[in-house]
């Protein structure tokens, strides 16, 4: 498999001016990912997370340091619509990224800035919203519809210029569970049956869980970069640069904290009554 | 307490009227306006008046909301009615007390003033009432496309109509939720003179032009990200094509308008 997004020695600072130093950031990243992989990117605020996202299509350009997608150098102003096509993103505030008053509108909004003739857009909107599954909402206007529903077409509008890679900043942030179940349930189907990569910036421990690969940023570096299980077995770790980890699995942690044998890397809630359960046996 | 307020009073509909390519429609309704400004005899005003009821008739939306539209212009309407009725001196003098006149044709110029704005408020409202706020937006871009040769940025203008009308909801919303969030802090937006609940309506402005700023950053992030780039060599997924009946109703608007024309000419 090859590298979708490499970045080398990543540092980014925010200019000050006169008065205010410049702020550093991003301190030095170096991060590869493959195409097809579901990743997800923990860390506190101000850890440098959602400014890591942004260098990903160009948004944001490197102090010093690389970032290649598919390839692309971001740096590289000839290709950067080719780099935003490969690399969409996705933000936090669902009401701030729809652009048109029609929902079918809006995800063909991507096409329409590219150029792509009619029938190839229609096709594709279509298909995205398939892909969503919001194509019975069409013809409506967001604001009829709820923060899950809006978030979804805001992934049918990245996903109809067919990318390699989706960036997802913080995407459930502002839902209810309910909406935040639609939207992990979407972007897994998307990674799954798509082969579309995901980089999932949240801050929600349970969705991190769900992903195959956390990265835990902290004060600008990468702290941990390993499997769920991995990441969150090194709780106290991991609660001391802030974070906190699937309620499960602190479970099991006090508990063998407590001298009970129980596996240290619990990530769900089904393995968790297992190993209780067994435990209640022995 | 915000929620009932819209734009353009769109009635969606299926009618004849409703499905009319709005582009047409817009210069349908220029023709009209044109019409009832050329014709100087009450009788051109008469072809007027069928062409508005049969246009309304066609729209199958309720004669009710046309009266409706003109109220708001009823003083001014008033207004122009008495200065005509009283100022104009020529003709046969009908009523006279102490100082004020009425003549023949005062009443009639009053009379026709009347009937003029009547049918231009009915049938302009008609073209809001039966085209969405974006449908037109869409039209207007296409009519003054011409005018991009002149360097006039008619793309920039049509995309911030629709942004405009997009962010409409949900500022009446974000609206909604600071009233109620200033009201929970004991702010009294509803009571007291004029002049504190203007000065009370600062505390709802304030937050309200600071987080659309916030959204228009956070909107031309994600523009950008879908790889906008204003409006060279875009395409379009809402096609505008005219049918028949497009041209159709044309001819006949043009129609209606020679008629007029003709009317005025041979009763001069």
């Amino acid at each position: 498999m090859s590298n979708i997004i490499e970045i080398k020695d990543l540092h980014f600072s925010y200019k000050g001016d006169e008065e205010t130093p410049d702020v550093e950031v991003l301190k030095g990243i170096d991060l590869n990912i493959e195409q097809g992989e579901f990743v997800a990117v923990l860390g506190h605020n101000g850890s440098g997370k959602s400014t890591l996202a942004k260098h990903i299509n160009a948004i944001l350009l490197p102090t010093s340091g690389k970032v290649l997608v598919d390839g692309i150098d971001t740096a590289d102003e000839q290709r950067l619509f080719d780099l935003r096509q490969r690399a969409g993103m996705v933000f936090q505030n669902p009401d701030n990224q729809i652009v048109s008053s029609v929902v079918e509108e809006d995800v063909a909004f991507a096409l329409e800035n590219l150029g792509v003739p009619y029938e190839e857009m229609r096709r594709r909107v279509d298909e995205s919203l398939k892909a969503v599954n919001m194509y019975d909402y069409r013809l409506h206007s967001p604001s009829q519809l709820s923060g899950g529903q809006k978030q979804r077409i805001a992934i049918a509008g990245v996903i109809a210029m067919e990318p390699k890679c989706i960036i997802l900043d913080e995407p459930t942030a502002m839902l209810d569970p309910q909406g935040r179940r639609e939207v992990m349930a979407t972007i897994k189907r998307m990674n799954k049956e798509k082969g579309i990569t995901i980089v999932l910036i949240t801050h929600y421990m349970d969705e991190a869980a769900q992903c195959r690969r956390v990265v835990v940023m902290d004060k600008g570096r990468v702290v941990m970069d390993d499997s769920p299980k991995a990441v969150f077995s090194r709780v106290e770790e991991v609660k001391s640069i802030g974070l906190d980890v699937p309620q499960v699995t602190e479970l099991a942690w006090e508990l063998r904290k407590a001298g009970c044998d129980i596996p240290g890397d619990i990530l769900t809630e089904e393995e968790c009554a297992d190993a209780i359960e067994r435990l209640f046996r022995s | 307490m915000l929620r009932d307020i819209t734009i353009g009073q769109f009635f969606p509909g299926e009618s004849l009227i409703h499905r009319l390519d709005p582009r047409f429609k817009i210069v349908m309704t220029l023709l009209y306006i044109l019409m009832l400004f050329t014709g100087s005899h009450i009788l051109c005003l008469a072809v007027g008046t069928v062409y508005t009821v049969m246009a309304i008739a066609l729209s199958k939306i309720p004669l009710k909301m046309f009266l409706k539209s003109v109220k708001p212009l009823l003083p001014f309407l008033v207004i122009t009615a008495a200065i005509n009725l009283f100022l104009v001196n020529t003709g046969d003098v009908l009523f006279r007390w102490r100082f004020l006149k009425i003549t023949e044709d005062g009443l009639n110029i009053s009379l026709f003033m009347i009937i003029r704005i009547v049918l231009l408020i009915m049938g302009s409202s008609l073209l809001t009432y039966t085209t969405s706020p974006i449908a037109l937006t869409d039209a207007i871009e296409r009519l003054l496309s011409p005018l991009k040769k002149l360097h006039f940025p008619v793309h920039e203008l049509a995309m911030m109509m629709s942004i405009a009308l997009r962010f409409i909801p949900t500022l009446i919303e974000e609206t909604d939720k600071i009233i109620s969030a200033q009201k929970a802090r004991g702010a009294e937006i509803d009571t007291g003179s004029m002049i504190t609940r203007a000065k009370n309506m600062v505390s709802i402005l304030v937050p309200l032009f600071v987080s659309s700023f916030r959204r228009a950053d956070e909107l031309a992030t994600a523009m950008e990200c879908r790889c906008y780039n204003g409006g060279e060599g875009r395409t379009r997924l809402r096609q505008l094509k005219a049918a028949p009946r497009d041209f159709i109703a044309l001819a006949v608007t043009i129609i209606f308008y020679a008629a007029a024309i003709t009317v005025s000419i041979l009763l001069k």
